[in-house]
């Protein structure tokens, strides 16, 4: 079964993240594919290239980054929610001129289009909100 | 009683369940919803729980600042939104009614919300 996921919940602060992160890894156990998550909502916070939370905690956006460089998941993030939220890739940084970036890849900035492709084309697309 | 006078069907079911104002679940549902009308697809909306309110007449963007949600639903039919289902014992349990709402409604109870859900390829939850 090819799985997309939908995250509207911010890392630590909800749950949605975390469940979401563990059915991918379960998904992928079980011989399914994750090719697709995508972050709207507050689950943009998910894709904060600065997060540096405490060394003995999981880390949410290194293991969404794990995820992509292990199993190829494409990682896209809402623009319109991410901007308000101030998360810019470096484009978006410098067309607004801001001093840096806070989103890298793999994380990618993109429509809400592109979470209607996604449910038609993944044969099931699974929500996680808070 | 269900007003339910053909079976639901569309692309795209946007289910609305938080109120207004406290954050950004309804405008950002409203902006799926958008999306998915302006891509041709045909798009119902769902409100339930709290997020019955959205529709409660007289409110303004208040001041917060935010831009609020009635014009966009105002909008909806321009989009060809038509079909806005509501959870009527939601809106029974806060004590609303009809002739409270903004726009006009297909009044579904509880009990009958699956027959909604099941007429729709995709459904998205707010």
């Amino acid at each position: 079964m090819r799985y997309a996921l939908l995250v509207l919940g911010g890392p630590y602060s909800d749950q949605a993240a975390h469940s979401a992160l563990r059915f991918a890894h379960a998904a992928i156990a079980r011989g399914h594919s994750v090719d697709t998550v995508f972050f709207y909502h507050d689950g943009v916070h998910n894709a904060a290239h600065l997060a540096a939370p405490p060394q003995d905690e999981p880390h949410l956006v290194d293991a969404w980054r794990d995820l992509q460089r292990m199993h190829g998941t494409a990682l896209q993030v809402c623009v319109a929610a991410a901007l308000r939220r101030g998360l810019l890739d470096a484009r978006e940084a410098e067309r607004h001129g801001k001093s840096g970036a806070s989103l890298e890849p793999p994380f990618e900035l993109t429509g809400l289009g592109q979470l209607l492709d996604i449910s038609q084309t993944h044969e099931r697309l699974i929500t996680f909100a808070p | 009683m269900s007003e339910i006078t053909e079976v639901p069907h569309g692309d795209l079911l946007v289910m609305l369940r938080h109120a207004p104002h406290g954050g950004l679940w309804l405008r950002e549902a409203l902006d799926l919803a958008l999306v998915g009308a302006a891509f041709g697809q045909s798009v119902s909306l769902l409100l339930m729980g709290d997020g019955v309110w959205a529709l409660l007449q007289g409110q303004g963007p208040g001041p917060l600042g935010q831009k609020g949600s009635h014009s966009t639903f105002e909008m909806l039919e321009m989009y060809d939104i038509e079909r806005l289902y509501i959870d009527s014992d939601s809106l029974e349990e806060r004590g609303l009614i009809r002739d409270d709402l903004l726009l006009p409604v297909i009044e579904v109870p509880t009990s009958e919300l699956s027959t909604v859900l099941a007429g729709h390829r995709q459904i998205f939850n707010f």
